[in-house]
């Protein structure tokens, strides 16, 4: 018996039975549907995320001091001393790998403008912070070297502050030039950053204060460290060099012997997505797990009306038997029309879960298909399709046909 | 009488049965040639060893002892697939509840055994089928389903369904059991037609009557053989069913 007489033998068997057929299928088509959703639900949220997080700037590496010991008590890394200006030096007179640099210091408090004031803080950096940051000057212009170097009393701020200060509907542009107070210490307003809205862990990135690092530490704070050192790779392929380089850098600024351990951390934007992806994955297999138990059991139902269909067609098995039909004939068949079952039922629920995540893209939740899962499925499927019709297909193809035939 | 070549062999077939501790011995030793173109029945009471002789005559079954060649081939110890292709090549079975599959037209059912048969295309199988419910006169019903039929229609469908691998043997099993009078001798009147083609016939029954149709009858009783006839004077049955009264 050839494969296509086999075929049409499934094909019309199933006509027969149709709706027993479908609700063996509807198993499978809910157990694809399902993990197609959530393998497509994880790679949209991961993609999601990256994208976030790609927004602040894939090249972005940090270098905040280190929890060091004293007298045998590891200390708090914030209050940790070991950044200074000679490190911000050494990284700027010799970098090949890192382009931007900016130290960071920053303090919270009140800024008052008249009668107006508003909670925020104050990041002391360098004019390259926002090519680090990739944030961009809306009104005005950014501060200078210049002013970095005279510790000057200026600003820009995120536009949260000028709403806050003055007035819901005031315009942006108008704000430039104007003199707010922050501690006491007089800051002229020399632009207004573009609006960035909320980041990814819900911070309002357009309420800050962005003066220059100098003024910061030594009008402010009174401190000679830095709270972190900002940097960027020449691009995100580079990170691994440039974190050499930077260490490099620190290690001999702060004297560090070959033996030692580094006094500071390094950490880079990439790996923190790596961190959150890898977070994403581990939910989308919790996920695509509890989804593959419903294959199971689809594939239990499958098995089932399989067992059903072979004792109810005992008088057709024993009939093709005695006609000439061997035992792998009758087992074909019977496998055959459970791969059909399970096949059709994967199709479907293929079709299915591809729907699903278009309406989940219209509700906005973050989904994509991955290609891969589409493929999967339908490997699964077929696998479920021969796991689960093996045991009925053998069942029939041991009948003996003299009982076979005269079964009532 | 002329005698063409043997078609079937029976050298002492024994077939046991183990029933619990007991072996129950259902075949005692059987033996008879049947040449080609006999219409032979096998008659006995039920126990006698009718379906017993019956699956061995169709390579349902292998005996315990004995040996049997059929059209020249030793079968008695071929394994399960080798009997199947044998029941395929050399065998037309008729039951007697048809047996057709549901819900497929007369000719797909016809069709059936030529599915088992690779040397078959698709065309040459049609045509064959054809051809076969031709010769039970059924040619203007090829497309009716099963279920669409009368029971001597569905006869005829499994008549031809037997015919169509042209067997060396037809085995027909109690195949006017489940049929009225006037049907039962139709059926007759075919088998007699294809009896006069040169078609070799074995017929199991328990009703004595068709032995007047046919050219030979062995009878069983506790599994040997305690008769074998030839019958000599051999009715038609076409003219049994002209003279049926007719019924409306």
């Amino acid at each position: 018996m050839n494969l296509f007489n086999l075929l049409k033998i499934a094909l019309k068997s199933i006509g027969n039975n149709k709706f027993r057929s479908f609700l063996s299928m509807l198993g499978i088509i809910i157990g694809v549907a399902a993990v197609i959703i959530m393998m497509a639900i994880g790679q949209g949220s991961k993609e999601d995320i990256r994208k976030n997080i790609s927004k602040m700037g894939t090249n972005v590496i940090m270098i905040r001091p280190g929890a060091d010991m004293m007298g045998g008590v590891r200390q708090d890394p914030s209050a940790m001393q070991t950044l200074k200006q000679a490190d911000y030096e050494n990284i700027l007179s010799d970098r090949r790998y890192v382009t931007k640099v900016s130290p960071e210091v920053n303090t919270s408090g009140q800024a008052i403008y008249g009668a107006n004031n508003t909670s925020t803080t104050i990041y002391g950096e360098s004019p390259e912070y926002l090519d680090i940051k990739q944030w961009t000057i809306d009104e005005g212009d950014m501060f200078s070297d210049e002013d970095v170097k005279t510790s000057a009393k200026v600003c820009v701020v995120g536009t949260t502050i000028v709403k806050d200060l003055f007035g819901e509907n005031f315009d942006p542009a108008e704000a430039v030039g104007k003199i707010i107070r922050f501690k006491s210490i007089p800051f002229r307003i020399l632009g207004v950053l573009a609006s960035k809205g909320y980041n990814t862990w819900g911070m309002d990135q357009d309420n800050v204060i962005i003066a220059p690092y100098t003024t910061v530490m030594k009008r402010l704070l009174a401190q000679t460290w830095f709270n972190s050192i900002q940097c960027s790779a020449i691009s995100e392929e580079m990170t691994d060099q440039a974190i050499d380089e930077l260490t490099a850098s620190l290690r001999e600024t702060h004297k560090l012997k070959d033996g030692q351990d580094d006094d500071f951390t390094i950490r880079s934007q990439q790996e923190m997505m790596e961190t959150m992806s890898s977070t994403m994955d581990t939910i989308t297999i919790i996920l695509v797990v509890a989804a593959a138990f419903s294959l199971l059991v689809a594939g239990i139902g499958i098995m089932n009306i399989m067992l059903v269909s072979v004792t109810e067609r005992t008088k057709e098995i024993g009939l093709r038997m005695s006609v000439g039909a061997r035992g792998i004939d009758i087992s074909m068949q019977f496998l055959i029309e459970s791969i059909l079952i399970s096949v059709t039922g994967g199709l479907l629920g293929i079709v299915t879960g591809w729907l699903a995540t278009l309406v989940c893209h219209q509700v906005g939740l973050p989904a994509s298909v991955p290609a891969w899962s589409i493929v999967v499925s339908f490997a699964v499927c077929t696998f479920i399709g021969v796991a689960f019709g093996f045991f009925p297909a053998q069942k029939a193809a041991n009948m003996d046909p003299i009982e076979a035939i005269r079964y009532e | 009488m002329i005698m063409g070549k043997t078609v079937i062999e029976l050298h002492d077939i024994k077939r046991d049965f183990k029933v619990g501790d007991e072996t129950v011995h259902a075949l005692r030793g059987v033996s008879f040639t049947i040449s080609e173109g006999e219409f032979v029945t096998i008659q006995g009471t039920s126990g006698s060893g009718k379906s017993t002789l019956l699956n061995q005559l169709g390579c349902l079954d292998t005996p315990t002892s004995g040996t049997y060649l059929l059209d020249g081939i030793d079968v008695s110890k071929m394994s399960k697939n080798q009997r199947a292709k044998i029941r395929n090549r050399k065998i037309g079975f008729v039951f007697q509840n048809y047996n057709l599959l549901p819900k497929t037209t007369a000719v797909e059912n016809v069709e059936l055994p030529l599915m088992y048969n690779s040397t078959y295309s698709a065309r040459e199988r049609r045509e064959a089928a054809i051809e076969a419910l031709k010769a039970v006169g059924l040619e203007k019903r090829m497309n009716h389903k099963s279920n669409q039929m009368s029971g001597g229609q569905m006869q005829r469908v499994a008549i031809a369904r037997a015919l169509v691998n042209n067997p060396a043997v037809i085995l027909a099993d109690e195949a006017t059991g489940n049929l009225d009078t006037r049907t039962s001798f139709e059926m007759l009147v075919l088998f007699q037609k294809l009896h006069a083609e040169g078609r070799t016939i074995i017929f199991v029954t328990h009703n004595p009557e068709i032995a007047n149709y046919a050219s030979r009858n062995i009878f069983l009783r506790d599994g040997r053989i305690c008769e074998d006839t030839f019958n000599e004077c051999i009715l038609s049955a076409r003219e049994a069913l002209d003279a049926l009264p007719i019924e409306n």
